[in-house]
């Protein structure tokens, strides 16, 4: 099935925006006022788009502390995530969470959580209380290989498998944990996509850099799960391009060859589909061009937004631990 | 324990006595029935047992759609009652022993307790983890600990902790009512204690102490079992002219501190009974709040009983030795008054049994 002209330019626009927004906040990082870690998705970015296209507006997402491409995705508000970077009361938790607690109820982008596995079953929650009321409506949670490696995800799965619950795992296989590879720990002969499976998931395995085929993927797991098949996996294979957190390159550091890196690139999500558009003549150069400089400038505007905004006061601080 | 306290009513005046399972039991029943957003989960919930009989004859009333057995999966399943609370629901989750509970700490203190605050007050967790504190019958080193103190110690959790059946109806009730997660501390050995519970729905306040037993010459602060045995040893005391004030907490967590206050600037003198391990617990939490607040108050030092700070030992000879007895209690309020008192002649056990009544048969 081939991908309409529209749809392809909506997946291009919208990886381009992450891609920007992402590296323009590298820079501004450089300052030091967005005191908070960050960890930035530049490389991943065909993954949240792929899956948030294929979303319809009364599905919730989860995600976790790689969260910008995800809230951007689905239509988070960006001044209030960058409000949240910089620590504001106008962010988007108000500035008591930060980089990994976004979230925008609006846009059903139900929280970030940066403890590895945690929304997992909070999502199939969210899954299991839609089912109870009857509502239409799939949850979908975002976490990473290493996510795979707790016991949080099996208990999760398990359980979504066993009430045939309307949750999508979208699991972004990076290959890496921080700085330690995939091979150190697991096995090399496992699959995570094959290990759903075992557990009563129906999954399967994409090209992570490949927005198309990610979203071809989700909308036909998506389908599956609305018409009642229980929950589905995808494991997307993709590749972060810095270091696990932070806004520098930490290839010196030697824990990842040179060559692994350059090798993704050439598959880089985003200028790849670029030269294939361009190629097909969907967009042009100039076009492409005048895109980049929009985002660039809807960034600046986002930053200037947040440094404008107040601090929080400090009677904050007590605040919002309980709920009245 | 004796069992001659157990008619103290605590709320609305009834006439009606049930065992503290039968209260747990109400209270679940009322509140589902009252808002559809109840549901109820738990390893064992609609098993032959219905965790000690609190959940029994739930799912025939409410279906399998809201009281469900649960994988063993504690952590996930907390998280998964997490994301149902998050959207709009009000779970109770219902563990056999607390013990259990730590394989969900994390889900418990990093979502749970944390959600409110973390997203600047957008979304909130009502959610209710019932959590059963086994004592005695050798249960031992995994299944008898009461880890109170280390939930309280986390901000936006409360920590409710019952004693009467009265209590255990209408603080189960509020937890359920709460907007936020309550860890709902259970103590065993009430299981089969009667009292006067009112018949309908009704909630109790949480962070709200009660001043169980009325006197004028120490206060005596405790809760559940502890709180039982305090009332006992004060009954005995009377003969020797010491009038004891207990105070039942009821909640550990948000404390009341202005109760306990209150009733040490009247006796100016304070026990603190811990139901858990006294070290860095409830109690040390008690004290210092009391050091800090009602200094001027005291008239002498002040005392803490509970647990040592080992592992609970599971042969009977070893756990005798492990809960304080009635004559420790007595000894300790002896000591605050500066009086010499022999237990043995005001006919204190000063060996602890390892079943609260006669109705209590092992294995548990």
């Amino acid at each position: 099935m081939r991908t309409g002209n529209n749809k392809r330019l909506a997946f291009y626009l919208e990886m381009l925006r992450i891609r920007v927004i992402e590296e323009e906040l590298v820079r501004y990082y450089a300052e030091q006022e967005m005191r908070c870690p960050v960890h930035f998705c530049i490389g991943q970015e065909a993954v949240p788009v792929g899956v948030c296209q294929a979303l319809g507006g009364a599905d919730t997402i989860m995600s976790n502390h790689r969260s910008h491409g995800h809230y951007l995705a689905r239509g988070g508000d960006l001044r209030r995530m960058v409000a949240e970077l910089y620590g504001r009361e106008t962010g988007c938790a108000s500035g008591k969470g930060g980089s990994m607690h976004l979230i925008d109820r609006s846009v059903n982008f139900l929280g970030a959580t940066s403890i590895v596995a945690d929304t997992i079953p909070i999502a199939v929650g969210v899954a299991f209380a839609n089912k109870l009321r009857r509502r239409k409506s799939v949850s979908v949670v975002f976490f990473g290989d290493g996510a795979t490696e707790e016991g949080l995800f099996y208990e999760s799965l398990n359980f979504a498998a066993l009430h045939r619950l309307p949750v999508f795992f979208v699991c972004e296989n990076n290959l890496y944990s921080v700085y330690s590879p995939l091979n150190v720990r697991q096995p090399a002969s496992r699959n995570i996509y094959k290990v759903a499976r075992s557990l009563g998931v129906e999954s399967s395995r994409v090209n992570g850099n490949d927005v198309e085929a990610v979203n071809r993927a989700s909308a036909s797991a998506l389908r599956g799960i609305r018409r009642g098949r229980g929950p589905y996996l995808l494991e997307a294979m993709t590749y972060r391009y810095l270091e696990h957190c932070g806004p520098n390159c930490d290839i010196e550091l030697g824990y990842r060859a040179k060559e692994e890196l350059e090798q993704w690139k050439k598959a880089d999500p985003v200028a790849a589909y670029e030269r294939k558009l361009i190629r097909e003549s969907v967009i042009s150069k100039d076009y492409a061009l005048k895109a980049r400089n929009r985002i660039i400038k809807e960034v600046g505007e986002a930053v200037r937004y947040a440094k404008s905004s107040a601090y929080p006061e400090a009677d904050r601080l007590m605040m919002d631990v309980y709920a009245q | 324990m004796r069992n001659n306290h157990n008619k103290k009513e605590c709320g609305p005046k009834g006439k009606r006595l049930i065992t503290f399972t039968a209260a747990i039991n109400e209270a679940l029943i009322e509140c589902m029935e009252k808002d559809p957003g109840v549901f109820v989960m738990g390893l064992g919930a609609p098993d032959p047992k219905g965790v000690f009989g609190t959940t029994l004859g739930l799912q025939k009333r409410f279906g399998t759609g809201r009281v469900f057995d649960m994988p063993i999966s504690e952590n996930a399943m907390t998280g998964v009652a997490i994301g149902a609370a998050i959207s709009g629901m009000r779970p109770v989750m219902a563990h056999q022993r607390a013990d259990f509970v730590l394989m969900a700490m994390d889900q418990i203190v990093n979502s749970a307790a944390k959600w409110h605050y973390m997203y600047g007050g957008q979304a909130s967790v009502p959610l209710t983890i019932r959590t059963v504190v086994g004592r005695g019958w050798g249960q031992g080193p995994q299944h008898s600990q009461n880890f109170q103190a280390l939930f309280a110690q986390v901000p936006g959790l409360k920590v409710v902790a019952p004693t009467t059946p009265c209590e255990a109806k209408g603080l189960l009730t509020a937890s359920i009512e709460e907007n936020n997660p309550v860890i709902f501390v259970e103590h065993r050995w009430l299981s089969n204690q009667m009292g006067d519970v009112p018949e309908g729905y009704y909630s109790m306040p949480l962070g709200k102490a009660n001043v169980m037993r009325k006197g004028s010459d120490i206060t005596v602060v405790a809760s559940m079992d502890m709180a039982l045995e305090a009332m006992v040893v004060a009954d005995g005391l009377l003969s020797s002219g010491i009038s004891v004030e207990v105070v039942n907490l009821r909640t550990v967590k948000p404390l009341d501190a202005e109760t306990i206050l209150g009733s040490v600037a009247k006796t100016g003198r304070l026990v603190v009974m811990d139901s858990s391990w006294y070290e860095f617990g409830v109690s040390a939490e008690i004290a210092a709040v009391v050091a800090e607040k009602g200094f001027d108050s005291l008239k002498a030092k002040v005392r803490r009983l509970g647990l040592p700070s080992v592992p609970t030992p599971t042969s009977p000879a070893l756990a005798g030795h492990y809960y304080p007895s009635e004559a420790d209690i007595c000894l300790a309020i002896g000591d605050v008054l500066g009086v010499r008192l022999n237990p043995r002649k005001l006919g204190f056990k000063d060996v602890v049994g390892d079943v609260p009544d006669e109705y209590f048969k092992g294995p548990f």
